[in-house]
């Protein structure tokens, strides 16, 4: 292991860390709000728009990122919209992040007791209300490992930005290993990068999943 | 006498085509207790439902103070804060300390200042001997402290009716008679209610007036002592003869009366 290249190339890689890490955030909380807008949409049994969402959360989830990656970057010109790199890589992430929140907070509200929503109700809160107080914190207790699991996911997917020329991490050390040819110190570097990222998102899920299990429910005052 | 605070007229309901109200009329005046009574499945919680507008109704009319409030959509919740109703299964929030419980309604739905209803609530749990309890999760109380405090959620928010539905069937034998005591108190101090039980000792004791449903419609009603001990159908004295059991030592036509338990 030649750690004078690991050590003068540790710039590189933090900059790719940044865009990495930048691009993947802003990815993760577009696909926080559209999965929760999703997930109302379907909750409150909205006619039309309830179908769209179906639709679209199969089609984010079974096609890969890749795809929808060219289609925003190389399709969307032939009809004349034509986005820089870097909002392709946001509303991509955000399209195939948004499904699969959207299944992780479906599954939380499955699991809330439709007696829970009664009990809202009939202390006169409009319905509105009733997701906000009642329904929707306790759904969230139980789709919190989901969504930490889709977190990671989709930083890692953030890897593929690499073909829409942006210098994420993965970008960088396809440069350094074609350049130098140094594949296993390259390659090193890129997985410890990558660990570095993910590893204190791993440990706030399991933090996070812990409390929830043990205090029944955190001790936040929600009124 | 005053004008009903509840007035039902002639409702009816069917699910998947079964009747299951075929034709029930009520009223209720204010301070009035009136005790539902009948066999399982005769439709008691439906029409508690159908009051506050869970399930709606296929034809007739409720009014609240001479207002129609059955067939509404959009101000539901306005109905609502006016009609509480307690279940069998407590329904507190468990995400929500004792205290975040009674709150979240008086201050989210009516918009009453946070101190204020504190103080009140605070009151409210010490009447039930529960004041201590403010400040943990509903899991940690027993059953009967959850029925409790549920009852307490729905008085804070000053409801002119409260509906009871069998909030003690779910209960431990011991813990029946610590929630039905706080009943009591609450017909003591005037409060309208409308309370479908099993406990028929209990329902003499609060009861103004005993309606006796079956099979979707109102067969007998009456007051509780007449109810209770000269019942005018004989479907009804089939349903109370229900609740005695025959003594083992006496042979079958000594008959001792009893409380259903379990
Ligand atoms: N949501 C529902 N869907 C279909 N059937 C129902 C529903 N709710 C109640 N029923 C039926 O209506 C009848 C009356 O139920 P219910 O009002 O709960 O009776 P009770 O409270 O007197 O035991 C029962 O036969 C029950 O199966
Ligand atoms: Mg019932």
């Amino acid at each position: 292991m030649d750690w004078s290249f690991i050590g003068a190339h540790v710039p590189d890689y933090l900059e790719g860390a940044w865009v990495t890490l930048r691009f993947g955030l802003y990815g993760v909380l577009c696909s926080l709000a559209v999965g929760v807008l999703c997930c109302l949409v379907r909750y409150f049994r909205i006619p039309v728009l309830r179908q769209v969402a179906a639709g679209y959360v199969e089609l984010a989830r079974n096609t890969p990122l890749l795809v929808q990656l060219f289609f925003l970057y190389a399709g969307l010109p032939r009809v004349g919209i034509r986005l820089s790199a870097e909002a392709c890589a946001v509303i991509g992430l955000t399209f195939l992040g948004g499904g699969y929140m959207a299944e992780a907070f479906r599954s939380g509200l499955d699991a809330v007791d439709r007696s829970q929503a009664e009990a809202g109700a009939c202390i006169g809160l409009t319905p509105a209300q009733n997701i906000r107080y009642v329904i929707f914190p306790q759904a969230l207790a139980t789709a919190v490992p989901a969504v930490f699991a889709n977190v990671i996911f989709l930083i890692k997917e953030t890897s593929v930005f690499s073909v829409l020329a942006m210098m994420d991490l993965m970008n960088v050390a396809d440069t350094l290993r074609t350049g130098g040819g140094r594949t296993v110190e390259v390659l090193f570097m890129l997985a410890a990068a990558y660990l570095l990222i993910l590893l204190p998102v791993s440990v706030a899920a399991t933090l996070v999943e812990r409390r929830l299990r043990y205090a029944g429910f955190g001790d936040s005052r929600p009124v | 006498m005053s004008e009903p605070i509840l007035r039902v007229q002639d409702i009816r309901k069917s699910f998947d085509g079964s009747g299951v109200l075929r034709g029930v009329s009520l009223e209720i005046r204010e301070g009035e207790v009136v005790v539902i009574v009948g066999p399982s499945g005769c439709g008691k919680s439906t029409l508690l439902r159908c009051i506050n507008g869970l399930e709606t109704i296929d034809s007739g009319e409720i009014r609240l103070h001479n207002e129609v409030i059955s067939g509404r959509k959009k101000d539901l919740h306005l109905v609502r804060q006016k009609i509480g109703m307690v279940f069998q299964s407590y329904d507190l929030f468990p995400h929500m300390k004792v205290m975040d419980n009674l709150l979240l309604g008086p201050v989210r739905a009516l918009g009453r200042p946070r101190e204020e209803v504190e103080k009140e609530a605070l009151q409210m749990l010490d009447r039930v001997g529960l004041r201590e309890k403010a400040d943990v999760y509903p899991r940690t109380l027993s059953g009967g402290q959850k029925q409790r405090v549920a009852l307490v959620r729905a008085m804070l928010m000053n409801p002119e009716l409260l509906l009871l539905d069998e909030i003690t069937a779910a209960l431990d034998p011991e813990m029946v008679s610590e929630v039905l005591n706080v009943v009591i108190d609450l017909a003591r101090g005037g409060m309208t209610m409308a309370i479908v039980t099993h406990e028929m000792r209990f329902a003499e004791a609060v009861a103004d007036r005993i309606l006796f449903l079956e099979d979707g419609v109102i067969l007998e009603e009456s007051d509780p002592e007449t109810f209770f001990h000269s019942p005018k159908t004989e479907r009804a004295a089939r349903f109370l003869q229900s609740f005695t059991y025959a003594s083992r030592r006496d042979g079958a036509e000594k008959q001792s009366k009893n409380n259903p338990q379990g």
